[in-house]
């Protein structure tokens, strides 16, 4: 039951995590390498996208969140659903914003 | 472990919630930082010519080199991990002091850039900054304090994996037991998500 569980042992292997690294990186090169290229408005819409795709793998494989317990998950989506909220509310209010 | 060997020594211990204690701090961070994201998409947006031409001055080989830096050392923390958990306590050392000096290699590039612009005279309250546009005083404003206060979390990681190691040595964080050294661990890819962030805000997008 759950004291079989609270002292997990997995079993990681050193090749998943380099991949992962290599993944990185690479996207790293990317963001640098498309900054240069002017697309205009979404030139931040690109860069927060790789930014965004990197954190993710960072937290599902770094942080382990894809073999952490169920909870962990969703603790982390109502922190980024707040944070979407937040932008959202802030955002419509700046909307308006004349300069 | 098994439960029997639990019931032997009557260890108390609930690796998944001594984690969960630990994303719970994370979360906090998250405020902390999340306010100063608002902060700055709310300046970019009101001032973007002026965040625009200030972004321009960014080193951004230096910006990118920090970044890679920061990655690679993600990689050697979970690798100590991985090392502990099979049992190589020397191994999961050595990573553990690459980390570290990972750690330290960004700072001393921050060191850099940052004597850079203070040569310049773009630090805040200065007359040369004083005298530019209010965008780009705002622009230098958010840049100091948030990749200033990244930049002290990056101390306190390097820091708080100081002690792993000590604890490490000392028998303390055992391929048993190294709790520990995973909850270094996600406050050390916390640090390493917030510069994934700040990297394209601050040197990328122009």
């Amino acid at each position: 039951m759950e004291e079989i569980k609270t002292h997990d042992k997995k079993t990681h292997s050193y090749g998943i995590y380099v991949l992962v690294w290599l993944t990185l990186v690479a996207l790293t090169g990317l963001t640098a390498a498309v900054a240069g290229i002017n697309f205009g408005k979404f030139s931040i819409l690109v860069a927060i996208l790789i930014a965004v795709v990197k954190s993710y793998l960072v937290l599902t494989e770094f942080m382990h969140l894809k073999s952490e317990e169920r909870v962990f998950r969703v603790f982390a989506l109502v922190a980024l659903l707040f944070i979407v909220i937040s932008l959202t509310l802030l955002f419509s209010d700046y909307s308006s914003y004349v300069r | 472990m098994s439960t029997q060997e639990q019931a032997v020594v009557h260890e108390h211990r609930d690796d998944i919630r001594s984690r969960m204690g630990m994303w719970l701090f994370l979360f906090s961070e998250l405020l902390l930082f999340g306010g100063l994201f608002f902060m700055y998409s709310v300046y970019r947006y009101t001032h973007q010519q002026d965040f625009s031409i200030a972004s321009k001055e960014m080193n951004t080989f230096l910006g990118t080199l920090n970044t890679v830096i920061l990655l690679t050392s993600s990689l050697t923390m979970v690798l100590a991990i991985v090392a502990m958990q099979k049992g190589k306590r020397i191994l999961s050392i050595f990573y553990q002091l690459v980390t570290i000096a990972f750690g330290l290699t960004f700072m001393v590039n921050k060191v850099i850039e940052w004597t850079h612009e203070f040569k310049e005279g773009n630090f805040p309250g200065s007359e040369v900054l004083s005298s530019r546009p209010p965008g780009q005083i705002l622009y230098f404003g958010l840049y100091y304090s948030m990749v200033g206060l990244h930049g002290l979390h990056v101390l306190v990681g390097m820091t708080v994996i100081g002690f792993m190691t000590v604890y490490t040595i000392r028998n303390k964080i055992t391929p048993e037991n190294y709790v520990k050294l995973e909850a270094a661990g996600l406050y050390w890819h916390l640090v390493d998500i917030i510069w994934i962030f700040l990297f394209p805000l601050f040197y990328l997008i122009t």
